[in-house]
């Protein structure tokens, strides 16, 4: 019997070769940084290097949770990813049925194209392009604005418009890529089901709440596991990008905190505690959708 | 109770409304950006563009291909996206297609290590240490290294694999005494257009827009890839060294942000039509559970 797996590995030996370096990669540049996420229990220097650094138990934890900005930062992030999942969410999926529903091929076309396009802009164009439009002076928003006598707006240098802005912006950006994946799931239901709800004299929007939704569902809780996993992790590139020093009482996230004080300031040791309460607070939310979505429904990550 | 004809009319005039609806307010933007960057910049100051150019000129662009960083960032760009492409699809295809194979022993472990890659990172801190330490700092290498391999785009290709070749054609060649390697040359790769087109694509827009690897990473400024150059002009307002009198200046560093959004994305664009029938299929093999 072992002897036989071991023939049947040896005759294969050209698949590992080929592994052999993706595989490498993975354990340098993915499985290495893990190992080097020690550094936040101890204090690292250069000079001693990750494994001999001395360690300082929870020291930087504590540092991190008992700081003035720690509930200010966990409330942006949390905040900013509660906002973009409650809007960013639903409109892919509103929009797919948009599409599916368009009678016009042609027309279908057109807004599929034309919806996945911004998907292919840097955030550095996006963040331009809101700094064009929603300049206080020249910015087509603030013309807008003006036309019904109201006063011009610095948008991107308000706290209080940031995560509006972010949002907004994302859904526009990203809601026909996000789109194409329901799509797929709704064209691979059966069109019989179609037939025979119209039969029984359903109405179009009864079909879509009844035939339509039920067959996209497994689709759409897979999509919303995954990104509940990536709770913490929402949009730093562009976080960053859209922060000045008038914004970022809102616009502060744990991780452009991490950038900041960790890259910048070379605080390794106290960002990378910061960096791993990020990580665990989604491995953990990510366990617990996944488990509650394979206990109640029929689909789950594993 | 309405009749179902009027129904439906109904419902298609909705339908047809908010769609139209969507594309606006998809498209206006970036017609507006394409106005205003082929128009005079004192219209472009004084707001009068709504839609369409006003007073059309070129002068925009000529400012932009003037500029020294803005040609340098493009040849940075190019060469990132090229040999940073070439990388992923090379390495991508390497692990995707063992682990497509059924019959190699200890795919399960490997899929794993991959796997959980996706779910539980070492996190930013870590990683520029690790990249730090390799002496990748201010090298093109820090470029295209670090992000060799994104695992979706891996499991998304295998999946491709396991599902569009069929196994007996692979089998029947193995019989006939042709190797692995040969037979992913010879007869996957082949039949894989579609996926490798649009790994391309995933890849290659990937590092166009690259930008935060750079920020950290590099240092010197001739290494800079174009979304850096893009991110001084239009984020941090510094492209004072374009125009020539102190009024026309002004003028035009605001008008030369629209040009050089489209002399930017432009590539990215151009390339998208004919990619675009692939991906939909790309994305759609992603969503298969494999």
């Amino acid at each position: 019997m072992q002897g036989k797996l071991l023939r049947r590995m040896l005759t294969r030996y050209d698949l590992y070769l080929l592994l052999l370096v993706p595989m490498v990669w993975y354990i340098v540049f993915k499985y290495y940084p893990m190992y080097g996420l020690q550094i936040a229990f101890k204090d690292f220097s250069p000079s001693q290097g990750i494994w001999d650094s001395s360690w300082v138990g929870l020291k930087h934890f504590d540092r991190f949770f008992s700081s003035y900005y720690f509930w200010q930062l966990l409330w942006n992030t949390v905040s900013l990813s509660l906002y973009s999942l409650i809007v960013g969410f639903p409109i892919p999926i509103l929009l797919a049925l948009l599409i599916h529903e368009t009678p016009s091929r042609k027309f279908k076309k057109w807004l599929q194209n034309a919806t996945y396009m911004p998907h292919f802009l840097s955030l550095i164009v996006i963040i331009g392009m809101l700094n064009i439009f929603l300049d206080p002076i020249t910015g087509m928003v603030n013309r807008v604005l003006a036309v019904f006598g109201m006063d011009p707006v610095d948008f991107m240098r308000k706290a209080e418009w940031f995560q509006t802005i972010f949002v907004g912006s994302g859904v526009w950006q990203n809601m026909g890529w996000g789109s194409i994946i329901y799509l797929a799931a709704l064209s691979s239901i059966d069109p019989t089901l179609y037939e025979a709800a119209k039969m029984d004299g359903a109405s179009r929007m009864r079909r879509i709440w009844h035939v339509s939704l039920p067959g996209i569902l497994p689709t759409i809780i897979i999509l919303f596991i995954l990104q509940i996993g990536s709770w913490m992790d929402v949009g730093f590139e562009k976080a960053l990008l859209m922060q000045n020093p008038i914004n970022a009482e809102r616009s502060d996230i744990i991780a452009t905190f991490v950038y900041k004080t960790g890259i910048q300031e070379g605080q390794y040791s106290y960002t990378a505690a910061a960096g791993l309460f990020n990580s665990v607070v989604d491995f953990i939310l990510l366990l617990l959708v996944n488990g509650y979505a394979r206990r109640k429904t029929e689909s789950s990550l594993w | 109770m309405p009749s179902r004809a009027a129904d439906e009319k109904w419902f298609n005039f909705l339908i047809y409304g908010i769609a139209t609806i969507t594309l606006v307010i998809v498209l206006y933007p970036l017609v507006f950006v394409l106005s205003a960057s082929f128009s005079n910049p004192e219209k472009v100051a004084d707001g009068s563009i709504w839609l369409l150019p006003q007073g059309l000129t070129l002068e925009p662009y000529r400012k932009v291909f003037e500029n020294e960083s803005i040609w340098t960032g493009y040849a940075n760009t190019l060469f990132y996206a090229g040999a940073g492409t070439l990388v992923n699809i090379a390495l991508t295809v390497m692990a995707a297609y063992p682990l497509s194979r059924k019959d190699l022993p200890g795919r399960q472990i490997f899929m794993f290590l991959i796997t959980f890659t996706m779910f539980f990172s070492g996190g930013l801190i870590p990683t520029f240490l690790l990249v730090k330490s390799l002496g990748m700092i201010n090298t093109a290498w820090a470029m295209i290294v670090p992000g060799a391999i994104a695992t979706y785009n891996l499991i998304v290709m295998r999946t491709f694999f396991q599902t569009s070749i069929p196994v007996e054609l692979q089998e029947s060649a193995w019989l006939d005494g042709c190797s692995n390697i040969r037979l992913l040359i010879r007869i996957v790769l082949p039949l894989s257009k579609p996926i490798l087109a649009v790994m391309v694509l995933f890849y290659g827009v990937g590092h166009w827009n690259a930008w935060f690897n750079a920020l950290i990473y590099l240092k010197d400024e001739h290494l800079y890839p174009l979304q850096l150059v893009l991110r001084e002009i239009l984020i941090l307002n510094q492209s004072d060294d374009i125009g020539a009198g102190m009024s026309e200046r002004v003028l035009m560093s605001e008008s030369i942000k629209y040009s050089v959004i489209i002399v930017s994305s432009v590539p990215v664009l151009l390339i998208y039509p004919f990619i675009q029938k692939y991906f939909v299929q790309g994305v759609m093999i992603g969503s298969i559970k494999g």
